[in-house]
């Protein structure tokens, strides 16, 4: 791929304004709250986006496009059955109780609504779990940037070895994010989504419109691909009737609830956004503003990879060339996804069947390269080194006020003054993305970064969801029953994934890793879905059982902090409109009509 | 005066649509192939500076109603600098 001036310029105006905002920002962060919580202060179509944008990382713009690819339209179901119900469900719901407690992190509810111990426990895997995270968003941008040969030419010029692109794509990306998060704090992350949102959607909505211009519109892909790809209901009725491999019950109940609502009610990387309102209804209204563009998301980032998939094979793209030096038979993909090569030999990975692999994740910048010319391409690689960055930044901020807040407050130094936490802020930020770093290099040792997340996903935060649930509807729910729970929870997860694998995988990564086989699962989703099943049933049971053991908090205790002793917040005074109930009514409206029409 | 985010989206967005519709008229027709013969360089270079303008109008006339629910405003004296601290529900 070759640059020209107008793409470099391209991405250089956009970094420049990044920075810009950072420092715009710089002198409005006085205390902890203007840089942990953006001063409460920001309205709520502002948070909605930067809601929005946060989760807008890695693996939503390549890990979506791949499984578009890959599963078809059913990709969708990470939308329509599984994002927006959870974010209606939070924004009606819970978030009266997270912003009306005032509690400054979803560790800092816990705390108030159940005990030290349980918030701890939450803090703890929460902070690893961001660092961990925000790592695997630099190491596929970093891999993305060697992959796509950007820096090759200016590397070439400097005459600096091209083993050093990856580590210098890692170093770029972590100064960025470090700066403008430094200089800012939550605001400057907050307008950086914003920014990067619409950034993203004009990086891709061409794409989108010039493939589909392609292939004939949606007509044209239904003509070219099996039915499979295009129904997203059609064959749920059993595992094996359709391309993700699971039955409609495990899609329903682990993603759809227990995985979605876990990641958007509990997971503070989104929470934050909403807390950062400037006032209740506001912080209602903001995942509910949120769901709108997310239910279209799928037309964004899914539909990339099923016109990738769904044009005529050809001889491989120049990179997959470059990297493997072979002839063009012998890379041959589908359509425009090639073949995964293995690092080592330059080959193509074969199955089981002697089939080469895809390289599902190379889709949406095979889509770039195919269909932008320079200029357009350069918006196209801002629009996604910017989508890492968001993903990055929501980590980091997420990070360094739980660090700040819940772990060095709580338990390292405690009643310090406001300008020492502040400052503790901006050095958990450096440290939160040091991490990443280190992160980013171990994560250069896995395949599929969805399958990876969805792993820790299951471990840690489908649990949680029960707990919150109990939390926040059953004044009886007590602390040691959450935190016994927890880990009841976290820990069948575990033992169900130690002992049961998806069909064709070898024990280890995948599951089984506990010696015997109980069951055999015909997908890795399946079996993530019903990890995530399982371990939010034990801990709800768990948590009920040792709460009904245990001595209960004083009700007057828990005003504030749970459904039936806290006061409804009113909207009556809104224009019908601007109420959440609206708001939230004719956002599953839509969501059923497009379910409908992808059946 | 703070800043309404509308301001840099306009300025991003008027800034890059100016390049890329600057370019898109400048280069030649033969970089189009791969875009289906379409100058996408210019077509959607106007699109997001058509998009930067908007965005521009709308900050500049909340900025003039001085706009309550601006992102800008400033907050009450006594409540700036207070730093929120947890209930006491221990």
């Amino acid at each position: 791929m070759t640059l020209t001036f107008v793409d470099w310029i391209v991405m250089l105006v956009y970094f420049g304004f990044v920075l810009g905002i950072g420092l715009l920002l710089k002198r409005r962060v006085n205390t902890s709250a203007d840089f942990f919580l953006a001063g409460r202060a920001i309205p709520a179509w502002v948070c909605g986006l930067a809601f929005l944008s946060a989760n807008l990382g890695a693996q939503e713009v390549i890990g979506m496009a791949a499984s578009g690819a890959k599963y078809g339209i059913a990709t969708s179901h990470f939308y329509w059955i599984g994002a927006i119900p959870a974010m209606v469900f939070v924004g009606l719901f819970m978030m009266p109780f997270y912003y009306g407690s005032r509690a400054r992190s979803v560790p800092e509810y816990l705390r108030l609504r159940f005990d030290e111990k349980t918030r701890g426990l939450n803090a703890i895997s929460f902070a690893t779990m961001t660092v961990f995270s925000s790592g695997i968003s630099m190491y596929a941008m970093a891999r993305l940037i060697q992959t796509l040969h950007i820096f090759d030419a200016p590397f070439e010029r400097l005459s600096l070895a091209p083993e050093w692109i990856f580590h210098v794509s890692i170093v770029f990306s972590a100064v960025i994010v470090l700066g403008y998060i430094l200089l800012g704090g939550l605001s400057s992350a907050i307008y950086n989504e914003v920014l990067q949102f619409f950034l993203i959607v004009a990086g891709f909505l061409p794409l989108v419109w010039l493939g589909l211009k392609n292939v004939g519109g949606w007509h044209g892909i239904t003509q070219q691909l099996p039915g499979g790809y295009t129904h997203s209901w059609s064959g749920m009725g059993s595992a094996f009737t359709n391309r993700l491999g699971v039955e409609w019950f495990g899609l329903v109940m682990g993603l759809g609830f227990v995985l979605s609502f876990g990641y958007w009610c509990t997971d503070f990387l989104v929470v934050q956004r909403a807390m950062a309102a400037d006032s209740m209804t506001a912080a209602r209204r903001t995942p509910l503003i949120a769901a709108i563009p997310k239910m279209f998301f799928p037309f964004l980032v899914v539909f990339p990879g099923l016109i990738a998939i769904a044009l005529p094979t050809q001889a491989p793209p120049s990179t997959a060339m470059r990297i493997s030096g072979l002839r063009p038979a012998a890379v041959v993909g589908e359509g425009l996804i090639p073949p995964k090569i293995d690092g080592r030999t330059g080959l193509p990975i074969l199955d089981n069947n002697g089939k080469p692999i895809l390289d599902y994740d190379l889709a949406v910048p095979n889509m770039l390269l195919h269909y932008f010319p320079t200029g357009m391409l350069g918006l196209g690689l801002t629009a996604l080194l910017a989508s890492f960055m968001s993903g990055m930044a929501g980590n980091v901020t997420a990070f360094n006020t739980v660090w700040t807040y819940d772990i060095y407050q709580s338990y390292i130094k405690p009643n310090a003054n406001d300008a020492h936490y502040l400052a503790m802020g901006r050095w958990a930020t450096f440290f939160g993305i040091a991490l990443s770093v280190a992160a980013a290099y171990a994560a250069a040792h896995f395949n599929n970064i969805m399958d990876m997340l969805q792993l820790v996903f299951a471990f840690v935060n489908a649990p949680l969801f029960a707990t919150f649930l109990l939390g926040m509807f059953w004044k009886r729910a007590s602390g040691h029953g959450a935190f016994v729970g927890l880990l009841a929870g976290t820990g069948s997860a575990a033992l169900h994934h130690g002992l049961t694998l998806p069909t064709g995988a070898t024990p280890g990564i995948k599951g089984a890793w506990l010696g015997s086989v109980l069951h055999l699962y015909p997908s890795e989703m399946a079996q993530n879905f019903w990890t995530a099943i399982w371990a939010w049933s034990i801990c709800f049971v768990v948590t009920i059982v040792i709460s009904l053991l245990t001595r209960p908090r004083e009700e007057k205790e828990l005003v504030g902090l749970v459904y039936s002793l806290t006061e409804r917040p009113s909207d009556e005074h809104l224009p019908w409109h601007k109420r959440p109930v609206a708001l939230a009514v004719a956002v599953l409206v839509l969501a059923v009509m497009l379910n409908l029409l992808f059946w | 005066m703070g800043l309404d985010v509308r301001l840099p989206i306009a300025a991003l967005f008027i800034v890059l649509g100016l390049v890329l519709a600057t370019f898109g008229v400048t280069s030649e027709q033969a970089i189009y192939a791969r875009s289906l013969g379409i100058n996408i360089n210019l077509a959607w270079g106007l699109v997001m500076l058509a998009f930067g303008l908007i965005m521009l109008f709308l900050g500049r006339r909340a900025l003039a109603d001085g706009d309550p629910r601006s992102p800008t405003r400033d907050r009450l004296p006594e409540e700036k600098g207070k730093t929120l601290r947890p209930g006491k529900g221990m």
